[in-house]
């Protein structure tokens, strides 16, 4: 079980809840599981979701594993110049 | 990832040299081939009729004139660029832009297309097309565009990120927001409240080529694009998507690129091009006028920002918020979700509040320009930040030195960062001799910070050591900044060799894997990964060949300084194998060695700068100079330290004409009025000085040199420095960038009168 924190927008489509408590050994699993309880989410995943693991920002791999007690923290994925 | 790419603390024998740049003898003779420096035998010209309208329906388009004109070969409108878009809401703004379908949208709007058999033909066949327009209401001022009497410029468009879905259509796409804590408690706890408002033109990124490319769709369905892009794999995507074409039949070339920051991240022309060549059954070349390139690439957003800062006597800050609106031209975008971003991404908040609204105007469609949206916000917060430190009465450093971020601190943005620089960029310029430096009358000092993301992406490099022992390395991010001489050195340092026996190339779409592009910091950082992890495999098949030679296990074979060296007493008698005898052996050993990589970079480290700047400002004329400008900031690890220089001294002499002279200058009818380098003025060399910089090198723990971006973070302080300079030597808080002598005389005249 890790927990996963929402930015606002984005906590506006799942149930107005910033905070979720997710079982979720992966980014692919979370975004499934994720999907599952709140499908509103799925065009923002589609759209392009970053997941923040400790700090560390992560837009591409989704095998990545998610450690318990790890701050996981999601975000726009953003563009750059 | 079959790839370890924790930052490991080695010692360096190339990385951190500063050779010369392998396309460099070819820039400085004119040798390099740039967009429009490609032919192709029986070429046509291009050129695309706009819009002169900033918002009209598009009622009919009669091209039959000019296809009959003389030396016509073909024309089109939006009608031979159906909508293959499947639903994708993103392609099809693209593919609007492209080419204008039931409305134009903006001054400048591509709406048909010609191919000729001259430039002067083009021309004249252009004049021939008849569109009948109807011209609607337009809005241009991201605060005006705003407002719900504003004309609409997409009735579909209802606001997101709202709790209830609004009822009425806007030009408002998006609300988003970021933040914790509870800013009205931070406030009540404040003992001083800076609140300002600020505002910045829409500017664009002023890159020296235009876009250019050629174009040939042959009739068996294959196509080749040879073009001037920050990536080229992208624009195969994107052009073999609106064209209906199988990606791997469209080879794109990238050619060398005379400047983008970002604004060759998006396909503007290149889509027509292919349209008309597939029309004219011939390849057809198109070049953008520097007009082009002003009324119809991508500018970066005009702002609105609203700033609130809070802090106690000893200058703790209490609480910060902000509410930022962008434009995004006609077509949504997450341009001030960025900035909403970044915005006090600097700073330790215990309560932060951000919101941002993407506001739709009549003018192009934004694009991003070097870390996009984060010199705006950055200008607001860092001037509201500079005049609270005033107010308290602290210096403005140790202010910021006080409340700077650091490892552990929850970011603005949400997470927690890990280790980062900001404390260190501050401290550097705190005991930095500039800022002991005299100043004369008329003359202010200003400083601010910034922050940028920088990000990591889909990356493929192959390693070719060829018989003589020399090493090709075939790269797919494009070269914007001296990445080819970057990932040489990495390669040298892997290997073991000189860099001189390295050739990188950016090789084209159909000779490697797809690569992302070169965005978000990310050419070097990306592709020194993924060379460092091809290099790693091409020694594994060095040292297997060395085992071959002398009949050893492979264990028993380490790869050390570009040897292969027999470990353990029993083989004292075995002589090192260098990467050279290895290689003239490779035909006898099992064939050509190679090595491939292909990769997800992620885990780039986020990147902190801090800015210093001193200006002389003509109180009569209002023209400010700026005359001495140091850059601090870090790079994790300068792999090649000219070119991280480079990047520091680029990113602020962008920012010095932004903060200056820069801005988009709309009429009343919404036409651009400064579509050119005369009346839209960049800086030259002679209105800058020497920009000093300082590097400092905080590891990135997440790459194996501990490499950070360094393209883009240099453009988000200078705004702010200069303001905070221009401030200080006039007496008046500036709130308007750019900061042209008119502003700043009706500044001090406004000040005057009270």
């Amino acid at each position: 079980m890790v927990e996963v924190t929402l930015w606002g927008s984005l906590s506006a489509v799942a149930g107005g809840k910033a905070r979720h408590e997710i079982e979720a050994k992966d980014i692919r699993e979370l975004f499934r599981k994720l999907a599952e309880q709140y499908p509103g989410i799925e065009p923002w995943i589609d759209r392009g979701i970053a997941v923040a693991i400790d700090g560390t920002i992560y837009r591409d791999t989704w095998s990545k594993e998610l450690p318990k007690n790890a701050e996981i923290f999601l975000l726009p994925r953003l563009a750059g110049g | 990832m079959n790839f370890d790419p924790r930052f490991s603390g080695r010692k360096f024998a190339s990385v951190g040299t500063r050779p010369i740049r392998p396309d460099g003898v070819d820039k400085v003779t004119g040798r390099a081939r740039y967009g429009a420096d490609f032919n192709m035998a029986g070429q046509l010209v291009g050129r695309i009729l706009r819009s002169p309208h900033a918002h009209a329906v598009i009622k009919s388009i009669d091209t039959s004139k000019a296809e009959k004109l003389a030396g016509v070969k073909a024309v089109i409108t939006a009608k031979d660029l159906p909508d293959l878009t499947d639903g994708d809401a993103a392609m099809y703004d693209i593919l609007d832009n492209c080419m204008a379908r039931k409305k134009a949208l903006y001054d400048g709007h591509a709406v048909a297309a010609v191919a000729a058999i001259d430039a002067r033909i083009a021309r004249q066949a252009l004049k021939l097309i008849e569109v009948e327009y109807e011209v609607l209401p337009h809005v241009t001022d991201v605060d005006e565009a705003a407002h719900h009497h504003a004309p609409l410029i997409n009735d579909q468009v209802f606001t997101e990120g709202l709790e209830e879905k609004p009822a009425k259509p806007s030009n408002v796409t998006k609300r988003t927001q970021f933040g914790h804590g509870d800013v009205h408690k931070g406030f009540a706890e404040a003992d001083f409240v800076v609140e300002r408002s600020f505002k910045t033109e829409q500017t664009h990124q002023g890159y020296i080529e235009p876009h250019a490319c050629v174009a040939s769709v042959n009739a068996d369905g294959t196509a080749d694009l040879w073009v001037c892009t920050q990536g080229h794999f992208v624009y195969r995507q994107h052009c073999a998507q609106l064209l209906g074409l199988e990606a791997s039949k469209l080879r794109v070339t990238s050619s060398e690129i005379g400047g983008g920051f970002g604004g060759k991240t998006h396909v503007w022309a290149e889509p027509v091009a292919l349209a008309l060549s597939r029309k004219a059954g011939r390849p057809v070349k198109l070049v953008m006028t520097r007009d082009e390139v002003f009324r119809a690439s991508g500018p970066t957003s005009a702002t609105s920002i609203d700033v609130k800062i809070g802090a106690r006597k000893d200058g703790t800050i209490t609480a910060a918020e902000a509410t930022l609106r962008y434009s995004c031209g006609p077509y949504a975008g997450s341009w001030a979700e960025i900035g909403a971003m970044t915005a006090f991404a600097c700073y330790k908040l215990e309560n932060v509040k951000t919101v941002g609204y993407e506001v739709l105007v009549n003018r192009p469609k934004t694009a991003a320009y070097r870390a996009p949206s984060a010199p705006m916000a950055a200008f607001a917060v860092e001037s509201a930040v500079d005049e609270l430190a005033h107010e308290i009465g602290m210096d403005a450093v140790d202010f910021r030195i006080k409340n700077a971020a650091q490892e552990g601190t929850r970011a603005s943005y949400g997470p927690v960062y890990g280790p980062i620089g900001i404390g260190p960029t501050l401290e550097a310029v705190k005991h930095h001799p500039h800022m002991k430096a005299p100043l004369k009358e008329n003359q202010g000092r200003g400083m601010a910070c910034g922050f940028w993301f920088n990000f990591g992406g889909q990356t493929c490099t192959d390693l070719n050591i060829g018989m003589d022992g020399s090493v090709s390395l075939a790269v797919g991010t494009v070269d914007v900044g001296g990445s080819r001489a970057s990932l040489s050195l990495v390669a040298a340092e892997e290997l073991g060799i000189d860099y001189s026996h390295v050739k990188a190339i950016v090789a084209d779409t159909s000779s490697l894997g797809y690569n992302d592009m070169t965005d978000g910091s990310r050419g070097t950082f990306s592709s020194s990964m993924a060379t460092i992890s091809a290099a790693r495999n091409a020694i594994k098949i060095l040292r297997e060949r060395a085992a071959q030679t002398w009949d050893i296990p492979v264990e028993d074979v380490i790869w050390e300084k570009g040897h292969a060296i027999a470990k353990g007493e029993k083989y004292g008698n075995l002589s090192p194998l260098s990467l050279k005898e290895i290689a003239a052996a490779s035909g006898k050993t099992g064939g050509p060695i190679a090595g491939h990589s292909e990769l997800v970079a992620d885990g780039a480290g986020v990147s902190f700068a801090t800015h210093i700047c001193d200006v002389e400002v003509d109180p009569e004329t209002g023209s400010t100079r700026v005359i001495r400008y140091t850059v601090v900031q870090d790079a994790g690890k300068a792999v090649h330290p000219t070119y991280v220089e480079g990047q520091y001294q680029g990113g602020a002499a962008q920012g010095i004409g932004w903060a200056l002279n820069e801005e988009y200058i709309y009429g009343k009818d919404g036409r651009l009025q400064n579509a050119g380098f005369l009346d839209y003025r960049i800086p030259v060399c002679s209105d800058l000085p020497m920009i000093d910089t300082q590097i400092l090198e905080i590891p990135n723990p997440n790459h194996p040199y501990g490499v950070r971006g360094v393209g883009e973070t240099s453009i988000v302080p200078p705004l702010a420095a200069i303001a905070n300079a221009v401030s200080n030597a006039v007496g008046v808080r500036m709130t308007h960038i750019p900061m042209s002598p008119p502003r700043i005389l009706a500044a001090l005249d406004a000040e005057r009168e009270g």
